[in-house]
């Protein structure tokens, strides 16, 4: 019955079961120590749509102005203990070091750039995943079920978080091509989609001086809205700006210290979904993931019109 | 009433008994976005659906009346053959996609794509349809009580297309035609039938201008 049509129809449906986006955002502060449990359980719903690797980006506990808050990712074993002795010698500020999995989120009384610009000369196998004063971002190879384990996510509280699970297509399958993509300070970008014009965007990004370092087209877009954002667009600004300068298939999650903003692409082939309750603000690619969440009977769900910036607690 | 709770029952199983030997009626509980939720079935049997669900539910329904008590995801009825799925919330993109025959209706809104390529369905939508609805149809009747995107009707063949709210920029060789008293008509039994509320009298018709070059008996021999 119809199996011809299925199967030709299949080229046009299945190719968008590619990477799983996920966020979050708790409007009832007393669900904060539970947000890492939440986005796990999300997490791991959208598996089927990125076994590759997987990844976070989570706000929580942010540091004073005098501080800053770095996420660092080795890809070797490292003696962190020393890490901390080094850099509270060399910048003579306290330092706090929290090691997860192959990860380690540093807070130090300094400022951000110059913690970045040491690391980039004294250690440059280490690999600054994130720099804000909230945002902490963790991302690796494997399956989301073994992300969310290693990394204790059910551990980790918090206001508002993002999650991706990755199926490569246009890139090799690393930590480093992984998403959550860092886009300036508290700031991140998670992409379901593709882009067709990433690498002419990357020689001119790279030309505004813009450090893109993998091959990825991900982090193009990632690397396009921090080049916006430097030249004093607002987010909602550079968005806009996205919607004629990227050219592609994308639904893009982004996450600023406050709260995070969505939007697709004005085809609109790849799939989002959103919800609401009293508690809480949901997106994800599918539905199943948004199920997880407590008192999702009584959401209000809509799916996010194409071209349109949806923002929270900006 | 047989039940089918998809917390515990796997929806594998689900389709398995709709596909062996399925009788009466039947109610699947918690179907949390679940994809491909009671696709296949070839019997006259009646599916109540208690929820949200996921990509494809109801695809290639052949006899079967299914009702989604929620919102459905992507490629909601695809392929539908005969029968009827109903869904009371709203439809992600692609519904309806390819079906051949039988009724989908969709109480609340359909996002992009509503009955792309469809073959022969009749699709009646209460709320509003996203861009490129009945994009290359061929054959059947795609309604809408509120408004259609834009590049509605794109590439259309034979398929009938009628809205009653504002449309947005047309698809190629799509144009609106003359609602003459047998489309009224038609259109008429097809809102009693589905029981949908809406005057037929208030609805424009589109169709293909069958100008696009594929109509062209001169590019035969281009194949």
């Amino acid at each position: 019955m119809g199996v011809h049509c299925k199967i030709a129809f299949g080229t046009l449906t299945a190719g968008r079961i590619m990477c799983g986006i996920v966020g979050i955002y708790l409007k009832n502060e007393s669900l904060q120590p539970e947000l890492g449990g939440l986005l796990a359980a999300m997490l791991v719903e959208m598996s089927d749509r990125g076994p590759d690797s997987a990844g976070i980006a989570l706000y929580r506990d942010p540091v004073p102005d005098s501080s800053c808050k770095l996420t660092l990712h080795a890809a070797n074993r490292c003696d962190w203990d020393a890490l901390r002795t080094e850099m509270a010698a060399n910048f003579q500020a306290d330092v706090k070091l929290e090691v997860r999995a192959s990860h380690a989120v540093v807070v130090i009384a300094a400022p951000a750039a110059s913690v970045q610009d040491w690391l980039g000369t004294q250690h440059p196998e280490l690999r600054v995943m994130s720099a804000g004063s909230a945002i902490e971002i963790y991302k690796e190879q494997g399956l989301p079920v073994e992300f969310v384990r290693r990394f204790r996510l059910s551990e980790l509280n918090g206001t508002h978080a993002l999650g991706h699970t990755r199926m490569a297509t246009e890139s090799a399958v690393t930590t480093e091509h992984s998403h959550p993509f860092s886009t300036g300070m508290d700031l991140c970008l998670v992409h379901n989609g593709s882009l067709s014009n990433h690498n002419r965007l990357r020689r001119q990004l790279r030309d505004e001086g813009v450090d893109i370092q993998t091959d990825n087209d991900s982090e193009v877009a990632a690397g396009y809205l921090m080049w916006r954002l430097r030249e004093g667009d607002s987010l909602e600004e550079a968005l806009e700006r996205a919607l004629t300068d990227l050219d592609g298939f994308y639904t893009f999650a982004i996450g600023t210290k406050h709260g995070f903003a969505v939007l697709r692409d004005p085809i609109a082939c790849k799939p989002a979904v959103m919800a609401e309750t009293e508690d809480w603000v949901a997106m994800a690619s599918e539905f199943r993931a948004i199920a997880q969440l407590p008192g999702v009977e009584n959401a209000m769900i809509w799916e996010p019109s194409p071209a349109t910036v949806y923002s929270w607690g900006q | 009433m047989k039940v089918f709770d998809l917390n515990t029952d796997s929806v594998r199983a689900l389709n398995q008994y709709l596909h062996d030997s399925p009788s009466g009626n039947l109610s699947v509980t918690n179907p949390a976005g679940r994809h491909c939720i009671a696709c296949g079935i070839d019997d006259a049997v009646e599916v109540s659906i208690d929820g949200h669900v996921g990509y494809y539910c109801a695809g290639m329904n052949k006899t079967a009346q299914i009702t989604i008590g929620g919102n459905a995801g992507p490629g909601v009825a695809e392929n539908i053959m005969s029968g009827s799925v109903r869904i009371k919330g709203n439809a992600s993109q692609s519904a309806g996609a390819s079906g051949r025959g039988g009724t989908l209706v969709i109480e609340g809104d359909a996002s992009a794509r509503c009955g792309i390529s469809m073959k022969g369905v009749d699709i009646v939508v209460a709320g509003s349809v996203g861009h490129l609805s009945a994009f290359m149809a061929q054959k059947g009747r795609l309604v809408v009580c509120g408004d259609a995107g834009d590049f509605l009707g794109d590439s259309i063949y034979e398929a009938c297309i009628y809205v009653r709210g504002k449309v947005g920029e047309l698809g190629a060789d799509c144009i609106e035609k003359e609602m003459t008293a047998a489309h009224v008509h038609g259109l008429e039994d097809l809102l009693v039938a589905t029981g949908v509320a809406a005057n037929a009298d208030d609805f424009r018709r589109y169709g293909s201008a069958r100008k696009l070059y594929n109509f062209d008996i001169d590019h035969a021999d281009d194949y």
